[in-house]
């Protein structure tokens, strides 16, 4: 079986997708002769020529509302945001517009575009080069949002979010870009949108996670598990919607809920899942609750010591599990 | 009867590319149920029946004129709230109009989801996904991409206002239009007031055609009161994008003969005179002595298409009044493929 | 001071460089950003300026080498105060991950070092997993828990899915032994106790027992018997138990006993036995011997403020020991109310979670049964139990005015088992001696209230 790392699995991915259907395209700054700036549509420009691989303006709100009216006339746009970071001005474009196309027109437009952004911290890139941006999409109706955290899933996701007749945003971790490698089988597959993945089953307590926090649960599971606690990690890929079912059954069967979440914790997906946990849960729990997210500060400082500080580590989860563990 | 019911598939098939005289009369014809409805329709609004409505008055031979110059059976027209008359010429009938206005069940656009006039056409290729301002500038340059990509000869007309053309997104939009070479025809209808900011307050230059220069492509400016000018402007702008030639920005110069919406009450920023002076510029009566003066029409006559188009105007209105709302089980349809009962 | 100079990492993706032209050689006197040595790369060419001022000492990495950045391709004497040390956040390798079984292969692993920068190049992971030994990052820890459980609270009450266990069960939650944090009730516990008690309903049914033979009855405990056994179990094999055992003449408590139950129950509402008696002495003999009223607690010796001594009851299904709380604190009067209180509801079978949670000695009447010694089991996580033997009249010699007697009086045997880690044999025979002494300073003429 094949291995990729994240980022290959994503460039194969659009590869694919662009040879099994015409229609797809990719736009984005710096996605044409430079490949990305993270390698991400590396080869493409030379496959697929320029009409279908973009080198756009710097103009985000741009890139998103291009994206848009292509959608709806017959394409089928990969938009590519740079960085998380610089999304803000085509909020309006995606959250504003995007979202309520089929919904607005009755049914009689949609628009099947997806949009990629690479997001998340830990690689020293202080306060715009590390955000996580996941809330605003995933409270919107009419939007989906997937966060694959594996080489493996990030095939899967893309795949279905590139052949939704809906906007999807995509969100890929960069630092898991080419931290993590897995087996990715060459054979075309997708993985619905809005189901979760036990990624490490467990009976004493669940993890809720997704991204590179999924990563460091598993590490944290194993060093609990050398004390004798069995943790289960569910990874829950997507973020809107949310698998209420698979959510409410890991935490109704372990008894005890730890939500792990890079973002900051205030109003956020963390927010959202100890929610569905409480709604459903209620009876079957054996402690509260509990959330580990970094502090409530702008993510996230740029100085190394700050950085690791900020954000949530192997070791830090696994002292949570702990503390809930002995409740 | 239908507004284009006269109208040939092919606007080629004229002798030239000038306006016919039985053209004009058509498009004359337009205008005036245009006016008689757009005025229903601000009633409506102060019977309590209509709960918004943005007057195209004014603005009437502008839009008539440009879609006259297009195709709809391959064009893209993306619209703002204010295109009254310019959906009218594209086929719309007075009873779907007022559907919107009424916020009926029956509403094509968005099945009254939305504000009249948004949502999409149900048989042209027509939209206005939102009340947000300039957001379709960007969008019309992605339908515009797709079409040099799939090798179509169509052209995306997107229409916004002066107001719109402050934007980022107006910025962005020609940008990237002008690099790629896209066929849209950027239409603006300038009003001089976007709600009460007068042109002085929202740019520095008098003529916004002159910005097409920095986006490399040609900028007209026209007398958006003057069909037969608008028309030669619009056709030629067509031909380039058809010609791959890329983008044109056509600025049409109206007058907003009413408020911003039945929200806005214009003598608080407008002169006594100012408005006086305005309504001179009307398209309907500048027309009509036109056609007049060309012996096209008689006194008589044009008395003829204004009773005609009050009795279509009524006519509608009593059918869309005693239709229904739409209820609650249709309100989850739509949100994403397979939602509600019937997406 | 000796001063490592290292190949500084530049560039993107970069990880070596070719050394070129030495612009320094050993002996020279070089300022910090002094040009050292030219350097290429496949990105760039650069020359490597100095960290320091001092002087150059040794050159390590020759021109034409290919060096890998961060090693150290020369060495210099620093002038102190020069150097700057920089807040090396030090290196850590990313631990690797050992995935879950069955999706080890398509979750992945993490490779060593392969590091993606900000902006899409190559970046050097210092340290961004393990928070370093700083005590701002010791305090953010606890901060980044949004909602962490406190060990030292007490968890009072049940949760919410060990309610609805145990109603589901027939559980008694109040019989059950906690093993969460504080003595909670966990989860596992109310399933654990379901699990043994399972079989509780019927003793029609024989299980499969080696060494039954057809002729023997299997009594199927029920699920206070088995917690009782349980409880019992935890204790011996937890607990190291040594006993200790003292002789209390207690006449003139039986005479004072003997004039005072009228009065006293006719005054007070209330029979007077000698259990509240009994129960006063031992309540102030702990007072002053903290140690037999603690708990070994993770390794710890916990001394418990509070003094509730348990009473060991006989209820119609076992063992059960109602706690009179503050026992210390109470007059006579209020321990005999309170006593006849909980033993009838122990006795009838209505004890609230009150009357027995928080018990910190157990004191057990065994003489009301005719016993006279007794090696109990302590009541776990308590330090010692104390039994209470039969009243016995026994030829005593005492000693008066240096002549030796013989005389009736009323003994009884105190026994104390003790909890070996935490009470040693002199301790516990102090607490015996508080005891009796308590016992014996009872005359017929005492005022005890």
């Amino acid at each position: 079986m094949p291995e990729q790392t994240v980022i290959e699995a994503v460039r194969d991915t659009m590869r694919n997708e662009m040879r099994r259907d015409d229609t797809v395209i990719l736009l984005g700054e710096d996605v044409g002769s430079r490949g990305g700036v993270f390698l991400a549509s590396d080869g493409l420009i030379e496959e697929f020529g320029e009409n279908r691989v973009i080198d756009t303006p710097l103009a985000e709100s741009l890139i998103c509302g291009v994206a848009l009216g292509a959608a709806v006339n017959g394409l089928r746009p990969i938009a590519e945001i740079q960085f998380a970071d610089f999304m803000w001005p085509a909020i309006n474009q995606l959250i504003g517009e995007a979202s309520k196309v089929r919904y607005g027109t009755n049914g009689v437009k949609t628009a099947p575009m997806t949009v990629r952004v690479p997001y998340g911290g830990g690689v020293r890139g202080g306060l715009y080069h590390s955000q996580s941006i996941e809330v605003l999409f995933a409270h919107t109706p009419g939007l989906s949002v997937v966060a694959p955290a594996t080489p493996y899933d990030a095939k899967g996701l893309l795949a279905s979010a590139i052949r939704s007749n809906d906007p999807v945003i995509v969100l890929e971790h960069k630092r898991t870009y080419r931290l993590v490698k897995g087996e990715v089988p060459s054979e075309d597959y997708t993985i619905p949108i809005g189901k979760a993945e036990i990624k490490r089953p467990g009976t004493d307590l669940t993890i809720f996670t997704y991204g590179l926090m999924v990563h460091y649960s598993l590490q944290a599971a194993e060093m609990a598990a050398a004390n004798g606690i069995d943790v289960e990690v569910l990874d829950l890929r997507t973020l809107r919607p949310l698998d209420a079912d698979a959510i409410a059954e890991s935490a109704s069967r372990t008894g005890k809920a730890l939500i792990v979440q890079e973002d900051t914790p205030a109003v956020s997906i963390s927010s959202e899942v100890a929610a569905i946990i409480g709604e459903r849960c209620f009876f079957d729990l054996d402690g509260p609750i509990t959330r580990l997210g970094p502090p409530e500060l702008p993510p996230m400082p740029f100085s190394p010591i700050q950085e690791a500080a900020f954000m949530p580590s192997p070791e830090k989860i696994h002292t949570a599990i702990t503390k809930l563990a002995e409740i | 009867m239908s507004a284009t019911a006269n109208k040939p598939s092919n606007s080629s098939e004229t002798d030239s590319d000038q306006l016919t005289g039985a053209r004009l009369t058509e498009l004359y014809r337009m205008m005036v149920l245009s006016r008689h409805l757009d005025e229903r329709v601000w009633l409506l609004n102060r019977q309590g029946k209509a709960a918004i409505a943005a007057s195209a008055q004014g603005h009437e031979a502008a839009q008539v004129a440009c879609v006259e110059a297009t195709d709809p059976s391959k064009d893209h027209y993306l619209i703002y709230y204010r295109q009254f008359t310019a959906m009218l010429a594209l086929g719309t009938e007075p009873e779907e109009m007022l559907r919107g206005f009424l916020a009926k069940e029956a509403d094509p656009m968005s099945a009254s989801r939305q504000f009249p006039l948004h949502g999409a056409h149900p048989r042209v290729d027509l939209f206005n996904f939102s009340n947000v301002i300039a957001t379709q500038l960007p969008q019309a340059a992605g339908v515009a991409l797709a079409d040099k990509l799939k090798g179509s000869d169509a052209a995306t007309i997107v229409y916004f206002g002066d107001g719109a053309s402050s934007q980022g997104d107006t910025h962005e939009a020609m940008n990237f239009a002008g690099v790629q070479k896209l066929p849209v025809i950027f239409f603006c209808e300038n009003n001089r007031f976007a709600i009460s900011v007068p042109q002085s307050k929202q740019m520095g230059i008098d003529s916004l055609a002159s910005r097409a220069a920095g986006y490399g492509f040609p900028g007209v400016q026209v007398d958006g009161t003057d069909v037969v000018a608008v028309y030669e402007a619009t056709k030629a702008a067509v031909a380039r994008a058809r010609a791959g030639e890329g983008p044109t920005l056509i600025e049409a110069s109206v007058e907003r003969l009413l408020p911003h919406t039945t929200d806005d009450d214009h003598t608080r920023y407008r002169t006594a005179e100012d408005i006086e002076r305005m309504s001179k510029r009307d398209p309907i009566q500048i027309l009509s002595d036109l056609l007049k003066r060309r012996d096209l029409i008689t006194e008589a006559e044009d008395e003829a298409i204004h009773a005609e188009a009050k009795k279509r105007v009524n006519e509608a209105t009593d059918t869309v009044d005693a239709e229904p709302y739409p209820g609650v089980e249709t309100m989850f349809d739509h949100v994403i493929e397979g939602s509600g009962g019937n997406s | 001071m000796v001063f490592n100079i290292e190949l500084p990492h530049v560039g993107e993706s970069v990880t070596e460089a070719v050394i070129g032209k030495w612009l320094k050689a050993p002996g020279d006197q070089i300022e910090k950003y002094d040009p050292l040595v030219e350097v290429t790369t496949d990105k760039v060419n650069m020359d490597v300026p100095s960290p320091a001022t001092g002087v150059l000492t040794r050159i390590l990495a020759e021109e034409g080498e290919t060096v890998p950045m961060g090693s150290v391709i020369a060495e210099m004497e620093a002038a102190d105060g020069s150097v700057s040390v920089g807040q090396d956040a030090g290196e850590t390798a990313e631990p690797t991950s050992s995935p879950a079984a069955g999706l080890a292969g398509r979750i992945g692993t993490v490779v060593q070092g392969a590091n993606v920068g900000p902006t899409g190049g190559e970046f050097l992971d210092t340290s961004l997993s393990a928070a370093p030994n700083t005590p701002g990052v010791a305090a953010s820890s606890q901060a980044a828990s949004a909602s962490p459980a406190s060990p030292k609270a007490r968890q009072k009450g049940f949760s919410p899915v060990v309610t609805r266990l145990a109603a589901q069960h027939g559980i008694e939650l109040s019989s059950l032994v906690g093993t969460g944090l504080g003595g909670r009730v966990t989860k596992k516990d109310v399933l654990a106790a379901a699990e043994n008690g399972d079989s509780g309903a019927g003793a029609a049914v024989q299980p499969q027992l080696d060494g039954v033979s057809n002729d023997d009855q299997v009594i199927v405990p029920s699920p206070i018997r088995r917690m009782i056994a349980n409880h019992m179990v935890k204790s011996m094999s937890e607990i190291p138990h040594a006993w200790s055992a003292i002789e209390v003449d207690v006449t003139g408590m039986v005479e004072w006993r003997s004039a005072s139950k009228d009065s006293f129950e006719s005054e007070h509402g209330v029979r007077l036995t000698y259990l509240p008696i009994t129960l006063s002495v031992v309540a102030e003999a702990l007072k002053t011997n903290p140690r037999l009223n603690s708990s070994w607690i993770d390794g710890n010796i916990v001394l418990k403020n509070a003094i509730n001594v348990g009473l060991a009851v006989a209820a119609e299904e076992g063992l059960v020991v109602p706690v009179v709380r503050g026992a210390n604190e109470a007059s006579l009067v209020e321990l005999a109310g309170k006593l006849s209180g909980v033993v009838d509801r122990a006795r009838s079978g209505s004890m609230t979670l009150d009357d027995v949670q928080g018990g910190t000695f157990t004191l057990n009447n065994t003489g009301s049964l005719g016993s006279v010694w007794g090696g109990a089991i302590i009541n776990h996580p308590q330090a010692a139990i104390l039994t209470t033997e039969a009243i016995v009249k026994r030829p005593v010699v005492i000693s008066e005015n240096g002549a030796d007697s013989v005389v009736v009086r009323s003994m009884m045997n105190i026994c104390l088992s003790f909890d070996h880690r935490i009470v040693d044999g002199a301790e516990a025979s102090e607490f015996l001696q508080s005891v009796k002494s308590g016992l014996e300073a009872i005359t017929l003429s005492s005022d005890l209230k």
